[in-house]
């Protein structure tokens, strides 16, 4: 199959302050013309340099939907902003075989005085749909956010959920044949985020095209074939989505056993501590055979019902293992939680976990709906084989549980 | 919804220091409903925010009108060839108003869109385009409120207001030029915010808003030359009160008009690539 983007060693460069500091006022520039007037003309004279992106070179086929996942600075944003053409590369070239659109906020240009029936003529007019057919989909957008009823209110009125909703809508009816996306999926509630979720996969089944940018491993694996992981600028590996996923997790964590926030008073729910314990000692390394808890901490500042506490545990190559949330077994926190600091511990059996990489999610909802806080790695924890029931006899078992069950055999033909 | 098809040749190809060329107005066309939805956004908005909306158009001309009047409408007696002072006045305020407006509000625009800038590709130049022509309806709005004086003083205009649309095409290119330099400079010089009400004031009195070019000592009166808006000011009155044009003034207006245009616009373009990572 034909490429739809090529890469070829592109590279993108930053200068970190010096005479092209973010932006310098009138007075600078003329002090340094003054000063030394070669200098100030040849622009950048000796201003640290740092490469954001070296050296890339890949290609992506119709219909792919590739991953690209990397620690924080690992320049998978700078190459999001190549590609959708925000900032141009300091050397190589991209060459792309069809239109590009690119969805690095959601809501962009959403002004809050306009409606929402403006706001959607306005968002998809930025993200580049003509008015033709944003008026053609004008309808399954507004289905797909459920704002019907409100649909001529301004968006200041908004709930959060429903502005998240509505900005999400737009992008999603966006026919470009390549779609470039940043993390946007980390928005509205989990009901919502699957929908998203699912709206991209059928819009890759199409033979659309879509980059994915994602600190989420459990969205990237479910949605991406292929995955791409950078750091510090250069591409570290390229490959099935598992793998590289692996890959990242392994070299990512030693394993953190204590996750703190600092106070954020203005929320309604905040997480102050997660941690991985074991009898009542912090462990990033829990053997086979013990069984251990995560201990949660987080504060209600104001009445919240509808909210919800929950914890995800993903194996390193992003698959989902299970999603647990507090009101499963106490239905009454659903209803009211008080103002108050709160623990949680969600205990977890031994002999039940296979050996290897393990990363917990911690995400609190509040009444909107909406995601409050959303931590895809929290915690990263390794269990350790002491023994596990295949690896006692040499044998590599298939599975990511490797369960202790009850066997009942009973010999039948005495 | 169909899938999609790949062309042969690369639709886009992304690489560094690509010089301007003729290719970005083909962009602009291409982005010209987005043109036109900025512009809607930006009168909308005002007209929403504001308690008085529209009549803020009005109000800015008529004081001032009121003020020059007070103070300036004796001196001027021999220069406004017969104009009663407050339609004299007024034909030059209404213009002045949309140029200072425009250029204010251009000159501020793309450090004012840091967010669409960061987060979308379209040709930038939609920007401070997109200010200016907001500009326009003000400039409507305004207008009837010169017809209106007009018809107060009994007034006629002869064939020559049939001039009027170059002279608002004129006003439009100029404050296009001078806005889209100016947001350029802004990205990179923040002092243009503090800058450009300055310049607009001392700008307003060699402009011929409050008096005719005619009452500066002869001597000097070239170098009003130099500035398009005092020659395309006059030009609005002869074509509204029927007064002879001084067509060496117009022209050179217009001809600088485009050469401060083209200039912007090259100068726009040298630096709008790097905008996103400087704004």
């Amino acid at each position: 199959m034909a490429s739809i983007i090529r890469v070829q060693n592109l590279s993108k460069q930053y200068y970190l302050g010096g005479p092209s500091a973010p932006y310098s006022t009138l007075r600078e520039s003329l002090m340094d013309l003054a000063r030394k007037p070669g200098r100030a003309l040849r622009k950048n004279g000796n201003a640290p340099q740092i490469w954001a992106l070296k050296d890339l070179n890949f290609e992506i086929e119709r219909g792919e939907i590739v991953g690209i996942i990397g620690r924080n600075g690992a320049g998978k944003s700078t190459l999001l902003k190549i590609l959708s053409r925000i900032t141009e590369p300091t050397t190589g070239h991209v060459e792309l075989f069809g239109r590009v659109a690119s969805l690095l906020e959601v809501g962009t240009g959403f002004h809050p005085e306009l409606s929402g029936r403006e706001n959607i003529y306005l968002n998809g007019s930025i993200l580049g749909m003509t008015r033709k057919e944003i008026e053609s989909k004008f309808d399954e957008i507004v289905a797909f956010a459920e704002v019907e009823k409100f649909i001529d209110t301004p968006v200041k009125r908004y709930s959060s959920g429903m502005y998240v909703r509505l900005a999400f809508a737009v992008a999603a009816h966006l026919e470009p044949e390549i779609l470039v996306v940043d993390e946007v999926l980390a928005v509205g509630d989990y009901k919502f985020q699957q929908k998203c979720l699912n709206k991209m996969h059928d819009v890759a089944t199409l033979g659309r095209t879509i980059l994915f940018v994602s600190h989420n491993m459990g969205a990237v694996s479910r949605l991406c074939q292929r995955t791409i992981l950078l750091d510090e600028g250069r591409i570290v590996q390229i490959g099935p989505t598992p793998e590289i996923i692996q890959t990242y997790t392994v070299s990512n964590s030693l394993g953190r056993a204590e996750y703190l926030q600092p106070t954020a008073p203005d929320k309604a729910m905040h997480l102050r501590r997660a941690a991985i314990l074991k009898d009542g000692e912090m462990r990033a390394e829990v053997g086979y055979h013990e069984n251990f808890s995560v201990h949660l901490e987080y504060e209600i500042n104001r009445d919240v019902s509808g909210g919800n506490v929950g914890i995800g545990l993903f194996a390193a190559d992003g698959a989902c293992i299970f999603a647990s949330a507090d009101f499963d077994v106490h239905p009454e926190l659903l209803e009211l939680r008080e103002p108050g600091y709160y623990h949680a511990d969600i205990d977890l059996p031994a002999q039940w976990l296979a050996n290897g990489m393990y990363v917990v999610q911690v995400y609190l909802s509040s009444a909107a709906g909406a995601v409050v806080y959303d931590c895809p790695e929290a915690l990263v924890f390794t269990i350790v084989d002491t023994g596990t029931p295949g690896s006692k006899y040499g044998v590599k078992r298939l599975g990511i549980l490797q369960p202790m069950i009850e066997w009942r055999t009973e010999r039948q033909n005495p | 919804m169909h899938t999609v098809r790949l062309p042969a040749e690369p639709l886009v190809v992304i690489q560094p220091n690509k010089r301007w060329s003729l290719l970005s107005f083909k962009d602009i066309w291409a982005y010209r409903e987005l043109l036109f939805f900025l512009t809607w956004r930006d009168v909308k908005v005002r007209y929403k925010q504001t308690a008085l909306g529209a009549a803020w158009a009005i109000l800015q001309p008529l004081f001032m009108m009121i003020i020059f009047t007070i103070f300036f409408g004796r001196l001027a007696g021999v220069g406004s060839s017969g104009i009663p002072y407050p339609v004299f006045a007024l034909a030059g305020l209404v213009p002045w108003t949309f140029f200072s407006n425009a250029i204010t509000a251009s000159g501020n625009s793309l450090v004012g869109s840091a967010n669409l800038i960061t987060k979308v590709y379209f040709p930038r130049l939609i920007v401070p385009a997109a200010a200016m022509l907001a500009g326009l309806v003000d400039f409507v709005l305004a207008f009837v409120l010169l017809v209106l004086l007009m018809l107060y003083y009994q007034i006629v205009p002869t064939i020559q207001v049939l001039f009027l649309p170059v002279l608002v095409l004129l006003t439009a290119l100029f404050s296009l030029g001078v806005g889209t330099w100016f947001s350029a400079l802004n990205v990179k010089y923040r002092d243009v915010r503090f800058a450009l009400p300055f310049l607009i004031q001392l700008w307003l009195f060699v402009s011929s808003v409050i008096l005719p070019s005619t009452a500066i000592p002869p001597k000097w009166r070239w170098l009003l030359l130099l500035n398009p808006m005092s020659g395309i000011i006059e030009g609005y009155r002869s074509a509204l009160f029927g007064l002879p044009f001084d067509w060496p003034a117009l022209g050179i207006a217009s001809g600088l008009t485009i050469l401060t245009l083209l200039y912007a616009i090259y100068a726009f373009g040298r630096v709008e690539r790097s905008f996103a990572d400087i704004i």
